[in-house]
């Protein structure tokens, strides 16, 4: 987990389930040839309905329809982001996109485990809602020491929640370095 | 300590845990299937090895039901690679479309194969793994990740959960199932309700339930966030698998000062049928508030609503009328599938009346359920309205994120059908 991440916000609403994140139709591709994961970077949050997709405008698709890469590296996101489904694909798709975090007040619990323990993205609360306080398109500064969040285009600063117990499974990179450093797995 | 944290506890190998516990548990058993296995061998591969093997195959089970029925080459593929994969390892466990083997939907097969025994701890790649708590066994839903590290130790770590105890109290009444009870805790808890929690569900309504209805309730668990969902098993959960299996299990049950972060208590008289409205699980309403509601389409089917009591019940109202909305049939299971044609509903077979009345039958899967490729049967494609039996109706879930879908009991949902619009299923039950 680097020092800094930043990038232009990605904003949804609240329980974005993995259907939103990931449709399941999309989820036939593998997701360890090249040629094929790039499928999940290009469906990445593609099942967020008309009116919803990057708030407030509703209107912005995650990735363009001709693309495999996101224009966002930090998707903000309401409550209970990542609810439904255990499907891994649905962080894999927005780390395929090119997203590095997420700042959402709340999480469903395998959607955050999948987070944290495949490395994919950085799962990050916030202790304020701020899906109306950053729009899509700002630029965002986390400080990830200092759990702090800048938004760069509005000048305004947010607290984080720590990482917590997942911290430890973060820094060593996922979970299987985690087992490894617990004696689970030989090294 | 709770059935949750006692079976935990002896699953890492202490004499207590508390919720909050960080723990390492060994896994009794993990399930996985045509959407997540294939990513979870790949995974298993990169960190232990091309060629290293599962760490017990006898706790190994691989049951493909997701998408089944379709042309969609990448999803056939990925069948081909599970096959390819237990024939390396020469796998005992699997149920291979296209052979008598296959099953479909993979929480009701786990039941009828035997692999759900009270006191053990199951882990699967869908989230509705949970299902498996009806046994009075610790079960839940892992990404491919999590998966892959029990398929090379045998190992996963926990957070122990808190528990929220729901107590159904009083005898349920002959217009709802065990669909309209979950989601009145759903309506009241909210689909993070229960998020980091376990979801346990007692009294006299739940023991009167069958077998197969329970598994509704801790199906639907995952659905207000939770961990698990368990009832504690009793002596209909042991004839059910003493039928079906000779492995040996130990019941666990909480202590008598179990503490508990909810305990909330139910008359089940008070309950109306309910429907969870577009496009949430905790969108709650009685059928009545809704009913007349225009509908485009009827579904039962899934592993919470596709269930042979389901059929049961959705051939009761279907019997000697026509449907007047496209209805769609899909048994979660081959063997359920089966019965169809051998349970009779006054003198007739399941399938007798569902052809008659109109409906579509389907092969045995998760289907629409899910929506999934194009070409999967009962999927939706436009702004179609739709009463089903499923389990969730997120935007998308069935396929189209115009549609909308309603929530509800083989009783609401075949009454619906008939109508074509929302209908309480009191008005057609004699």
């Amino acid at each position: 987990m680097n020092k800094t991440i930043r990038g232009a916000a990605y904003v949804v609403g609240d329980a974005i389930d993995t259907d939103q994140i990931i449709p399941a139709e999309h989820l036939v591709y593998s997701l360890s040839d090249p040629e094929e994961r790039k499928y999940y970077g290009r469906y990445a949050l593609s099942g967020v309905p008309q009116g919803q997709q990057g708030l407030p405008y509703g209107t912005r698709p995650f990735t363009r329809d001709d693309t495999f890469r996101s224009a966002y590296a930090i998707v903000v996101g309401g409550s209970n982001f990542g609810c439904g489904s255990s499907r891994e694909h649905a962080p894999f798709a927005l780390q395929e996109a090119g997203c590095t975090a997420v700042v959402a007040e709340s999480y469903a619990r395998i959607f955050y485990r999948n987070a944290v323990d495949g490395g994919f993205i950085v799962p990050f609360e916030s202790i304020e809602r701020l899906v109306e306080r950053v729009r899509t398109g700002d630029f965002l500064e986390i400080d990830t020491t200092l759990g702090k969040l800048a938004n760069r285009t509005t000048g305004e600063e947010f607290l984080l929640k720590p990482l917590g117990d997942v911290a430890e499974i973060l820094k060593a990179g996922n979970v299987f370095e985690f087992a490894r450093q617990a004696g689970f797995m030989p090294t | 300590m709770t059935i949750t944290e006692k079976i935990l506890a002896r699953h890492a190998g202490r004499d207590r845990v508390a919720p909050g516990d960080n723990i390492w548990v060994d896994v009794d058993i993990l399930m996985t299937h045509d959407v997540c296995g294939p990513p979870t061998i790949d995974i298993f591969r990169r960190e232990f090895g091309a060629d290293a093997a599962p760490w017990d195959k006898e706790k190994l089970v691989i049951i493909p039901d997701h998408y089944i029925f379709t042309k969609n080459h990448h999803a056939n593929r990925n069948v081909e690679l599970l096959r390819a994969f237990v024939a390396e390892h020469d796998l005992p466990y699997y149920y291979d479309p296209g052979t008598p083997s296959y099953k479909g939907v993979c929480h009701m097969a786990l039941a009828e194969e035997g692999f759900n025994l009270p006191g053990s701890l199951l882990i699967g790649t869908d989230s509705h793994t949970c299902t498996s708590g009806a046994f009075g066994m610790f079960s839940t839903g892992v990404g491919n990740t999590d998966a892959a590290l029990i398929m090379g130790t045998g190992k996963l770590w926990l957070k122990v959960p808190e528990t929220m105890r729901f107590v159904f109290e009083g005898s349920l009444p002959p217009y709802l199932m065990a669909k309209d009870l979950i989601l009145q805790v759903i309506g009241d808890i909210g689909t993070d309700g229960g998020t980091y929690r376990a979801l346990e569900f007692d009294g006299e309504a739940v023991y009167d339930l069958p077998v197969h209805e329970r598994m509704t309730l801790t199906n639907m668990a995952i659905e207000a966030g939770g961990k698990n969902g368990i009832i504690p098993a009793d002596e209909k959960t042991f004839e059910y698998v003493r039928a079906r299996t000779d492995r040996e299990f130990e019941p666990v049950y909480g202590d008598q000062d179990s503490r508990y972060h909810t305990l909330k208590t139910y008359r089940v008289e008070d309950i109306e049928p309910l429907v969870a409205k577009p496009h949430s699980p905790d969108n709650r309403a009685t059928v009545s508030e809704v009913a007349g509601t225009r509908l485009d389409r009827a579904y039962v089917g899934s592993c919470t609503g596709g269930k042979l009591e389901d059929f049961v019940a959705a051939a009761g109202i279907l019997r000697g009328q026509e449907v007047v909305v496209d209805t769609y049939i899909v048994p979660a299971t081959t063997w359920i599938g089966k019965q169809l044609h051998t349970t009779r509903v006054e003198g007739d077979t399941l399938y007798e009346i569902f052809e008659r009345s109109g409906c579509k039958l389907g092969q045995a899967s998760c289907a629409a359920c899910l929506g999934g490729p194009s070409d999967t049967f009962g999927r939706t494609h436009g702004t179609e309205v739709v009463i089903s039996t499923t389990n969730r109706n997120f935007p998308g879930r069935m396929g189209s994120k115009n549609a909308s879908v309603y929530l509800a009991s083989p009783y609401t949902v075949a009454a619906s059908a008939l109508s074509g619009v929302i209908t309480d299923p009191r008005e057609v039950l004699v």
